[in-house]
């Protein structure tokens, strides 16, 4: 081989190396694209629904009210019944399968949002209005062109009836997309069109807030003692190699941490936001305490000797000067950790945090959901209507992780002092 | 009840602050002497006098109380009836009683449970009554106590600040004491099961199928046959196959293109494209590992399938392919992001000789860069092995439930982390062995992970000292 030969073998073999870099970045870019992508374009039409004008007529006979109604009289309206009379007049249909396949085609949930618009509106009483009332999942995924309609009948979830009112409907202009206000307001449902992630989303944010409030502050003080005030000892090292290990331990262990300690020895409620903050909070803390000591440590000793040479004691030198420089870094350090908790799932699955829980929680000790964990449990059911939940579920999630970790670095770039 | 008591106490020591901070200015005036320290460390000393004992009487009295209660009903439970009932029955009978004093019994109550619920009420008033004493008793009794020494200008700075060092260790021992409650809680229950089936037939069994376990019912002592049967339904053998396989699969995919990304982060790549790729790298390790598990059942597997059949191979909707591959593919920037740093932290000079040599840049980072990194790219590769082990929601959701010994990757395997999900999501009877064995496989993944860390800790800080 002569020399030429060899530099040229040599510089093709550089280019490769380089190249196998490049495709390497290239390719865990292209992975980002494409979950991100996918994520999108699933998960964009669940904000919107399929709605079905309806023309109310909220006539005193029509409602059976006297001629001055009490509240007792609304209370007492039949409103299932008036609703049906409504939507049965929309189509003509004839057998009872007929008119059985027309009221699927509305949300399950139609008696009560009639009730609810009638009761809100009492001044309408005796007008003809016009009222959007959600449509069922199978209708709404139909509009929105997830169904393709050319195969055969036994194979498709609308039966031909029903397209032929789905074809009139929108030849009357009768159907639209509204807003979904149900993915956020409403807890889980078995229904797709009214399921909602409003459960999950305080469930979510219960955990959070317990978490923080029981991690930040433990973490932060022990971050203080480690890097200000422990001896170099057996017993110091002793703490440090366990929170360093704890960093490092899968998250499912702590979730039977929660099982086995908080759950069966504390007894304390099951399914709760509140198990499932000191579940997180437990996992976040070495998570915590390792970037507070970075920033404290990044403290210079100037500060501390300063503090000490006008007469400060060691522990207001330290509560005084070193740990509101150090404050950018915890809190960002902290917030990235909460980010952490928040996308955590396994450890709430053990400790309970998937049940089916309809009700919206009010307080952290009622039992909930979370969204990572909804994720989870829409997931697993089939309906083309929750796969495009679950999309719009890891939306919402992907959103507050993003904003929290960008307050992090925004607090961080902003706040943060630079020593020279 | 408690809640009430928290908040006098916090009123109370709140007021307390005040009023120490007021006096010792007043005193010092009229007595003439300069106090020992600024007023508001002598608020502080009388604030936590009043507080702290009264909050630690509270925090024990209520860990205490249902147990003394239960032990009180119980006992009295025992005295009454003729023939001893065994503990499980007693402790019924005691959740009956509690329930039915709380008003959320269902069925009808009979007499004893109702006299029960009785007893129950009068002793929890009792308690009450006693700790609402004695908590007033204390706080004021301490007040009383440190406002004498403030009287007497004692060095409040010192004790305030002795007890903020307490504060400061007992929050450091937080993480020891988890690690603690981990050890003990899956310890606990481990011991419970292996009581029932060998740890040899555990850690070498071949055969996994906990549900026959519900075929024996654990109180009545098991005929040899019944026996010999639990113990090989307990073999986790399958399980630490199917999680090293997935692990595997992982690392195929993550180690060369997260090295790779490493090194041309480090060594090719302009600041600017340095600047925004490693961020988007990293944003693979911030979402959620369900985001993960709900791309690999919905978009890989299918398309894993899809390709699989049109080729003509039988691909099972679950396989350990696509698990894999997506866990490969959230293990991407930990091996990028640590090896991007060890590679970094290879002194200059070292790459500087093998250039004066003549060597071209991949030729140096080949021979001279990685070789010197060599210990931390190991230490951040175990780490990345750790996490794929303990990873749970990607296999939960995209690997199947079956334990099955199989190499073949389009076939669908189980790891452990699937196994304790599946055992203990829903109801548990903690009685089981069935239910026992989701702690002791979380005992296993705990010391396998421990002891992948902990060698990977050591490689990647010995590996620092070397440098540094």
């Amino acid at each position: 081989m002569t020399k030429e030969q060899r530099l040229k073998k040599r510089y093709s073999a550089e280019k490769r190396f380089k190249a196998y870099g490049i495709i390497s970045v290239c390719a865990a870019l292209l992975f980002v694209g494409i979950l991100v992508f996918k994520v999108f374009s699933e998960g964009s039409g669940a904000f919107v629904k399929t709605a079905i004008q309806l023309e109310l007529d909220l006539s005193k006979e029509k409602l059976n009210l006297p001629e001055k109604p009490t509240k007792e009289d609304f209370e007492n309206i039949d409103f299932y019944d008036f609703a049906q009379q409504h939507i049965l007049k929309i189509y003509p249909a004839i057998t009872t399968k007929e008119k059985k396949e027309l009221l699927t085609l509305f949300s399950s949930d139609f008696e009560y949002e009639v009730k609810d618009f009638i009761l809100s509106n009492k001044n309408l009483i005796g007008q003809k209005v016009f009222f959007k009332i959600t449509a069922a999942s199978d209708l709404d995924q139909m509009h929105k062109g997830n169904y393709t309609r050319d195969i055969p009948e036994e194979r498709r979830k609308v039966s031909n009836f029903q397209l032929k009112i789905y074809d009139f409907l929108l030849k009357e202009n009768k159907i639209s997309k509204i807003f979904n206000n149900y993915l956020f307001s409403n807890g889980d449902s078995r229904n797709p069109e009214i399921a909602g992630i409003g459960g999950a989303m305080l469930g979510s944010f219960f955990s959070i807030i317990v978490c923080l409030i029981i991690s930040f502050p433990i973490a932060l003080l022990a971050a203080v003692y480690l890097e200000e005030f422990a001896p170099k000892n057996a017993f110091t090292d002793f703490i440090e190699i366990n929170i360093n290990n704890l960093a490092a331990v899968p998250s499912i262990v702590f979730g039977l941490l929660g099982l086995g300690i908080l759950l069966n020895v504390f007894e304390l409620p099951r399914s709760t936001s509140l198990v499932g903050g000191i579940t997180l909070a437990l996992m976040t803390l070495p998570r915590i305490i390792i970037p507070c000591r970075a920033s404290l440590k990044a403290v210079p000793p100037s500060i501390r000797e300063g503090a000490l040479a006008v007469g400060a004691s060691k522990v207001q030198s330290v509560m005084h000067h070193v740990v509101p420089l150090a404050m950018p870094g915890t809190l960002s350090g902290t917030i990235i950790g909460l980010a952490q908790a928040l996308g955590e799932t396994a450890p709430l699955l053990l400790i309970g945090m998937v049940a089916f829980v309809v009700q919206v929680p009010g307080t952290p000790m009622d039992p909930s959901s979370s969204l990572p964990v909804q994720v989870y449990l829409w997931s697993e059911s089939a309906e083309r209507g929750f796969v495009e939940k679950t999309s719009a579920t890891i939306m919402m999630l992907l959103g507050f992780l993003i904003a929290m970790n960008s307050i992090a670095v925004y607090a961080r770039q902003k706040f943060e002092k630079k020593w020279i | 009840m408690n809640i009430l008591i928290l908040a006098f106490i916090a009123l109370f020591s709140f007021s307390c602050f005040f009023l120490g901070k007021s006096q010792i200015k007043k005193i010092a005036y009229s007595q003439k002497f300069k106090p020992k320290a600024l007023p508001h460390f002598y608020g502080f000393y009388l604030s936590l006098w009043c507080a702290l004992p009264a909050l630690l009487i509270v925090l024990l009295w209520s860990i205490f109380e249902p147990f003394i209660v239960k032990y009180l009903i119980i006992s009295g439970l025992e005295k009454i009836s003729i023939n001893s009932i065994d503990p499980d029955q007693l402790n019924l009978i005691y959740q009956k009683i509690k329930a039915s004093y709380f008003g959320n019994f269902t069925g009808i109550a009979s007499e004893q449970i109702k006299k029960g619920a009785e007893q129950y009420g009068h002793f929890l008033s009792i308690a009450q009554g006693a700790k609402v004493v004695l908590v007033l008793t204390l706080v004021i009794g301490f007040a009383l106590v440190a406002y004498k020494k403030i009287q007497n200008n004692t060095h409040a700075r010192e004790g305030v600040e002795f007890i903020f060092k307490i504060v400061l260790i007992s929050c450091s021992v937080v993480a020891v004491l988890t690690t603690a409650g981990i050890i003990f809680s899956l310890l606990l229950e481990s011991i419970k099961f292996f009581s029932q089936i060998n740890f040899f037939d555990f850690l070498f069994g071949l055969g996994w199928s906990p549900q026959k376990a519900f075929v024996s019912d654990t109180s009545v002592a098991l005929s040899a046959k019944e026996a010999k049967e639990l113990s090989k339904a307990f073999g986790a053998v399958p399980l630490f196959a199917g999680t090293g396989f997935i692990a595997f699969i992982a690392m195929c995919v993550s180690v060369p293109i997260g090295l790779f990304s490493g090194i041309y982060l480090a060594e090719y790549a302009t600041p600017s494209v340095r600047k925004f790729g490693k961020p988007i790298i990293e944003i693979l390790a911030g979402i959620p590992t369900v985001v993960y598990g709900f791309f690999a059942a919905l978009t890989v597997g299918p398309f894993i399938k899809t390709i699989g059949e049109s080729l003509g191979l039988a691909v099972s909707s679950e396989s350990a392919l696509a698990a894999g591959l997506v866990m490969g593919v959230m293990i991407i920037p930990f091996i990028s992001s640590l090896s991007d740093d060890v590679i970094n932290a290879v002194p200059q000079s070292l790459r500087e000789g093998s250039y004066a040599l003549g060597a071209t840049k991949s030729e140096t980072i080949k021979k001279v860069v990685l070789p010197a990194a060599l210990p931390g790219i190991i230490g951040s590769i175990l780490l990345a092995v750790s996490r794929a082990i303990g990873e749970t929601m990607i296999v939960v959701m995209a690997a199947g439930l079956a334990a099955k010994l199989t190499i073949n990757p389009l076939d669908s395997t189980t790891t452990i982390t699937t196994q304790i999900v599946m055992i203990l999501v829903g109801d548990q009877e903690f009685t089981s062995a069935k239910t026992q064995a989701a702690f002791a496989l979380g005992l296993t993944l705990f010391v396998m992970t421990l002891i992948l860390n902990f060698i990977a800790l050591r490689a990647v800080n010995k590996y620092r000292e070397k440098y540094d």
